[in-house]
């Protein structure tokens, strides 16, 4: 299952890309700025979803005492905080040609860099703990805690009047741009979307082994 | 090819961007497969550390 995602994360990837950069019409305003979009809103919308799933796994380690849901939490921080980093940096490179500044305290802005501070404390907080049972709970209270700030960011260009733009696509109207364009924002959207599946349950395989060194059944799976 | 990379004058921002992301993608895929060969050879190195004290406790043993 893991491979498959991986494939098809490259397939989507590479035929993204050439849409991306290549097929797809230049911007009549923002010319070849534009094709930012098709990582950045790909890298904004998961590292938004992956908080969320991260807070999911962390209420079911909690709730339940579950550790794999611990180790599914841990395996999304950093994949997570790749992707908020990402979201900045190409929204940053974005924003100066068409907006003439890297960078801007507007609500989405601050609120994603907020994020990826989010994400940045949970890595931070399990390397200072011990104890990985201590480290489960206390990284899951710091993530159901933060996830408070996702709906903010989500809302951000709506509750505030915010310089950077509101959605350009949603699933109740019709979408303001090209059917090429679109096309290769959703190739591009799953193929990052299906890359993080991968990569987190790749992560979290290598987390099992690590946290589990002490049960006769690892030993045994290297040694095949 | 030029003109493809010249990106109608807005190079540097559109290669910075993809670049970044290229560039992340990669690191993480790399850090994660050196992590998954550390942990293997750790397993392989021999029983984990804090089993000792539980292979002491083993009644088998005492015995």
């Amino acid at each position: 299952m893991l491979r498959g995602f991986a494939i098809a994360g490259t397939v989507l990837g590479v035929v993204g890309l050439w849409v991306a950069l290549v097929a797809a019409p230049t911007d009549a305003t923002q010319h070849d700025a534009y094709r930012i979009i098709y990582i950045h809103v790909p890298a904004a919308w998961m590292a938004m979803f992956l908080y969320l799933v991260m807070a999911l796994w962390s209420a079911l380690a909690l709730g339940f005492n579950t550790r794999l849901s611990a180790m599914m939490a841990q395996a999304i921080a950093p994949t997570g905080a790749a992707m908020a980093f990402l979201a900045l940096w190409t929204g940053a490179f974005w924003g100066r040609p068409t907006w003439g500044t890297y960078w801007a305290w507007d609500a989405r802005m601050t609120s994603t860099l907020i994020l990826l501070f989010l994400y940045l404390g949970v890595l931070a907080l399990r390397s200072a703990i011990d104890d990985q049972r201590r480290a489960d709970r206390a990284c899951a209270v710091l993530s159901l805690v933060g996830a408070v700030n996702v709906p903010i960011i989500y809302f951000s260009v709506k509750w505030w009047n915010t310089l950077h733009q509101g959605s350009t696509i949603s699933a109740t109207a019709a979408p303001k741009m090209a059917a090429m364009m679109l096309t290769g924002l959703l190739l591009m959207t799953f193929a990052v979307w299906f890359y993080c599946i991968a990569i987190v349950l790749a992560r979290v395989r290598v987390i099992i082994l690590e946290r589990e060194r002490g049960a006769a059944w690892t030993a045994e799976v290297v040694a095949a | 090819m030029s003109e493809f990379l010249a990106m109608g004058g807005y190079a540097w921002y559109v290669w910075m961007a993809y670049g970044a992301f290229a560039a992340a993608i990669a690191l993480e895929v790399l850090a994660l497969r050196s992590r998954r060969r550390r942990a293997i050879e750790l397993l392989r190195s021999g029983p984990a550390v804090d089993q000792a004290p539980r292979a002491r406790l083993d009644p088998a043993r005492t015995a």
